[in-house]
């Protein structure tokens, strides 16, 4: 397949790139960490000078950047086509929900709460985790469309069984949590998801995902374990999810089964075609787009609720790769990633090599 | 002692018995051809012996280790490796990344290890690219590391595909027609080639080939299938004036 060439986006980042890369080395080591401290800055601050809405809508594309990249793992970086994510963010969102709201209030840790809301959020992950153990383990003996059906009927599964749990409002929902998402907060954990998920994706797992992709009878032909692979990425996704669930109960203080419903899934999948495939660059592009492009499209109301799966549709046939596909930014590469790296590397793998080599290589442009 | 030992080897689709009674005793060093015309079998039995089919029966062993009912990839581990018939690069990644995944069993360390970059992680790591790129430079394709693979010439895809297995350390490679789709002047390059890795890395190797003449240069002992059977087997010599050899390859009006 060709790759897509994205000049616009070149383009608009040249002159950005060109200032970067006249910074001496160790400035530019450290542009990055000293970005992402100021950028969280401003997010502490930002309550001072930005309304709530705005607020929220930051909140949901950082939601939204958690709930891509990770999908953006399973039906991207390894090919596969989950359709469920929004189930997984169920589990989060509930079992973080009931944490805040009735464990820790009766084992008296009722004043610790905002302290213990990042234990609240990774408990919902590992729930979600557990889950996507479940699901992972039967889909993934078998290829292609099951995993799609087998996640879509997930989703349906956890809708109906959270409406018919009455403990925890059943089709009405569950209520009382306290306000403890903000921008800070989000931006912290869409830092974390990212490094993390950068660095699989750079990692023997990442490679292995990627090569189940291209060719899995090729790939477990030189020795990629693909079940384990597949099985890590998915429950990986999985967790991240639940986070993503933990943090959006926690803006709206409000869930109820519906909030988590196919819809839901479709966005995630809109937004992760839409940003492009095989790219965490792409993630943080797709959520950001579309989140900020469905709320400008309010005046549209219901029919607002198109825009996403016609899009889907239309990136499908028109854009598969989406705006980045298997692309990344530079700065989200590991700095021993870099072709300049590789390059280097390279020359010092030559300087020392043996006086034995291969017979030169076969003629440069046969056809 | 034999490397390889194959018992009986037989395998149906349905009703389709691709491979009789495939037998073969392998040893170490050995280079071997095995020919025969399309559909004769011969890339089936690099599938029974890589586990990707299952032998409907028969017996497979590998320095003393059963590999039927393994999977592929431990196989790989116990040390066979192979390339395909139609070349099979990971095609979006780069030419580094191909080498790098065939070190896939070998690395040891966790998903958390590397999740969060533990010196371990990081250790590990440097190595596989430092291999990955050694090996490429003995390749002579390090100067591509950084291209995507299917940006590649057809004649170094090839390379490509036999320098990734070549990167899971094996001590049997299986070549499936490396030279399909070479012009003369490639052919020979890459049965230099073959004969040049053959030595470098202390390998044993079976040679599926096509075309007999291939074969026939560099190859010890021969056997040649057709419909499944084992028609003949011998030096090339002998295989060049064995009469059922010619059948199989020229048909029967021709030897009348």
């Amino acid at each position: 397949m060709k790759r897509p060439s994205f000049s616009f986006l070149s383009r608009v980042s040249a002159p950005f790139r060109s200032a970067y890369e006249s910074l001496p080395m160790p400035v530019r080591r450290w542009t990055v960490p000293a970005l992402l401290v100021i950028f969280f800055i401003i997010a502490l601050l930002s309550p001072s000078f930005l309304n709530l809405y705005w607020q929220q809508v930051l909140i949901y594309v950082g939601i939204n950047i958690i709930l891509t990249a990770s999908l953006n793992l399973v039906n991207g970086y390894m090919g596969e086509f989950s359709v469920g994510h929004a189930g997984f963010m169920a589990v989060g969102a509930y079992v973080a929900s009931i944490l805040t709201v009735w464990i820790f209030p009766r084992w008296g840790l009722g004043a610790y709460i905002p302290f213990l809301f990042p234990v609240a959020l990774l408990v919902g992950g590992l729930a979600a985790g557990l889950t996507g153990l479940v699901i992972a383990f039967p889909s993934f003996r078998t290829r292609g469309d099951y995993l799609a059906i087998v996640t879509l009927a997930w989703n349906m599964i956890v809708k109906s069984v959270l409406e018919n749990i009455d403990a925890i409002g059943g089709p009405r929902g569950f209520m009382g949590m306290q306000k403890l998402t903000s921008v800070a907060w989000v931006y912290v954990w869409v830092v974390i998801t990212i490094y993390l998920l950068r660095n699989l994706v750079y990692s023997n797992y990442g490679r292995g995902t990627l090569s189940i992709r291209e060719d899995e009878i090729a790939s477990s032909l030189v020795s990629v374990d693909t079940r384990k692979v597949k099985i890590t990425v998915f429950v990986v996704a999985a967790l991240f999810a639940g986070i993503a669930g933990g943090l959006f109960a926690h803006i709206i203080q409000f869930i109820n089964p519906r909030s988590f419903s196919i819809l839901k899934s479709t966005d995630v999948l809109v937004m992760v075609y839409l940003g492009g495939i095989g790219s965490l660059g792409g993630s943080i592009l797709g959520a950001t787009v579309y989140t900020v492009l469905l709320e400008l499209l309010r005046p549209l109301q219901v029919w607002r609720w198109v825009v996403g799966p016609l899009m889907l549709v239309l990136l499908m046939i028109f854009r598969p790769y989406g705006m980045m596909g298997m692309r990344e930014w530079r700065f989200l590469i590991p700095w021993e990633e870099l072709p300049e790296t590789v390059t280097a590397l390279r020359e010092r793998v030559r300087r020392k090599r043996e006086t034995l080599t291969a017979p030169a290589p076969v003629g440069g442009s046969s056809d | 002692m034999p490397v390889l030992q194959i018992r009986g080897l037989t395998h149906y689709f349905g009703g389709l018995r691709a491979v009789h009674d495939f037998n073969l005793d392998l040893e170490p060093g050995e280079l071997i051809g095995i020919i025969g015309p399309n559909g004769a079998g011969k890339t089936t039995i690099f599938n029974l012996i890589t586990g990707v089919h299952r032998p409907t029966e028969g017996e497979i062993f590998f320095n003393g280790h059963n590999l039927v009912g393994k999977r592929p990839e431990q196989i790989v581990s116990l040390g066979i490796a192979r390339t395909f018939q139609t070349i099979r690069l990971f095609r979006n990644l780069s030419v580094l990344d191909n080498v790098r995944i065939a070190h896939f069993a070998r690395t040891r360390y966790r998903l958390m290890t590397a999740m969060f970059r533990l010196p371990k992680y990081m250790h590990e790591e440097a190595e596989v690219r430092e291999r990955a790129l050694e090996l490429l430079d003995l390749m002579g394709l390090s100067e591509q590391a950084n291209w995507v693979a299917s940006s590649l010439p057809y004649g170094l895809q090839r390379r490509l595909e036999i320098a990734r297995a070549l990167a899971t350390e094996p001590r049997l490679l299986l070549l499936d027609e490396p030279a399909a789709g070479m012009n003369p002047g490639e052919i020979a390059d890459l049965m230099e080639l073959i004969q040049w890795i053959r030595r470098r890395f202390d390998l044993t190797i079976i040679l599926i080939e096509h075309q007999m003449r291939v074969v026939m240069g560099i190859c010890e002992r021969i056997k040649v299938l057709d419909f499944g059977e084992t028609i003949a087997e011998g030096t090339p010599a002998e295989i060049q004036n064995n009469p059922r050899v010619i059948e199989a390859y020229l048909g029967e009006e021709a030897i009348v």
